[in-house]
């Protein structure tokens, strides 16, 4: 699991490549706390175009990052989900509480 | 019913097992023939069980975790994840949608990712003997295969 982003004009872009499971994810959430805090966002995107896999721990990391983002007045939303993260997502029925878009078919 | 083939794995309770219990179960579900996504829906279902047996089952030990995967008549794969921990007071309520004992990192999801990902999802657990789930699906067998 790597995590690696990109920011510009309020947007922090939050690239998420590789497998996120619970083994991953405590180190993934520091990661991006500390990453949140140093630009303090309007906007945080969580992509997901290189994630090959997710479980239940990267639902709970979403959640997280949106809750995050809140606090400071900022959103958060999910874009390139696909595959088996994205079924993990629709599965999860977290898309009612935070936007999901998913990747363009190929 | 016919012997099909099978393994089984024993490991400790260490999260660094997670991914390689996933990575097992798919190497060995190969030989099925499986899609992408069946195979996806099966390494998804593993990690759920075998991570819950690493978070909640052990609170202060670093126990065993036993995996087993059989092969059985049509075609179904079924895949059992055994601890010897603390065990779940009440299985119908931890097997509800949101419900966790595990603060907010986690979802509460696990058991319903393992029920909508396989066909067949059983729980049987008591409380300061161990907890084991089993699971089933049917891998579709392919025309012209
Ligand atoms: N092997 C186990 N031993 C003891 N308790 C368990 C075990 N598996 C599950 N539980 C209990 O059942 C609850 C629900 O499990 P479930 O996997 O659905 O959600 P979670 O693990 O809390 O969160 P998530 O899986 O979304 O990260 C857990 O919070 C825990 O209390
Ligand atoms: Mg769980």
């Amino acid at each position: 699991m790597k995590v690696t982003s990109g920011y510009q004009d309020g947007k922090l872009t939050l690239y998420l490549q590789g497998e996120l499971d619970h083994h991953e994810a405590s180190a993934a959430l520091r990661r991006i706390g500390r990453t949140l805090d140093d630009y303090l966002p309007q906007d945080c995107v969580i992509d997901m175009d290189g994630l090959t896999f997710m479980d239940s721990s990267g639902i709970a990391l979403i959640l997280k990052i949106s809750r995050l983002m809140e606090e400071t007045g900022g959103r958060a939303w999910v874009a390139n989900a696909k595959n088996q993260p994205l079924k993990v997502i629709d599965a999860s029925g977290i898309d009612r509480m935070i936007k999901i878009s998913t990747a363009a078919k190929q | 019913m016919k012997q099909h083939n099978y393994i089984k794995l024993e490991f400790p309770a260490r999260s660094v097992n997670e991914g390689f219990a996933r990575a097992a179960a798919a190497a060995f579900a190969a030989q099925m023939d499986p899609t992408m996504e069946e195979l996806g829906d099966i390494k998804t279902a593993v990690s759920e069980a075998v991570t819950n047996a690493i978070v909640h089952a052990y609170p202060d030990t670093v126990g065993p975790v036993q995996m087993r995967l059989r092969i059985l008549d049509g075609n179904v794969l079924q895949i059992t994840v055994r601890d010897r921990g603390r065990g779940i007071p009440d299985v119908k309520k931890a097997m509800e949608p949101m419900f966790s004992t595990g603060g907010e990192e986690r979802s509460g999801m696990g058991f319903t990712i393992m029920g909508s990902f396989m066909d067949g999802l059983k729980v049987r657990s008591a409380v300061d003997r161990g907890t084991t789930v089993t699971m089933s699906k049917r891998i579709q067998v392919k025309a012209n295969a």
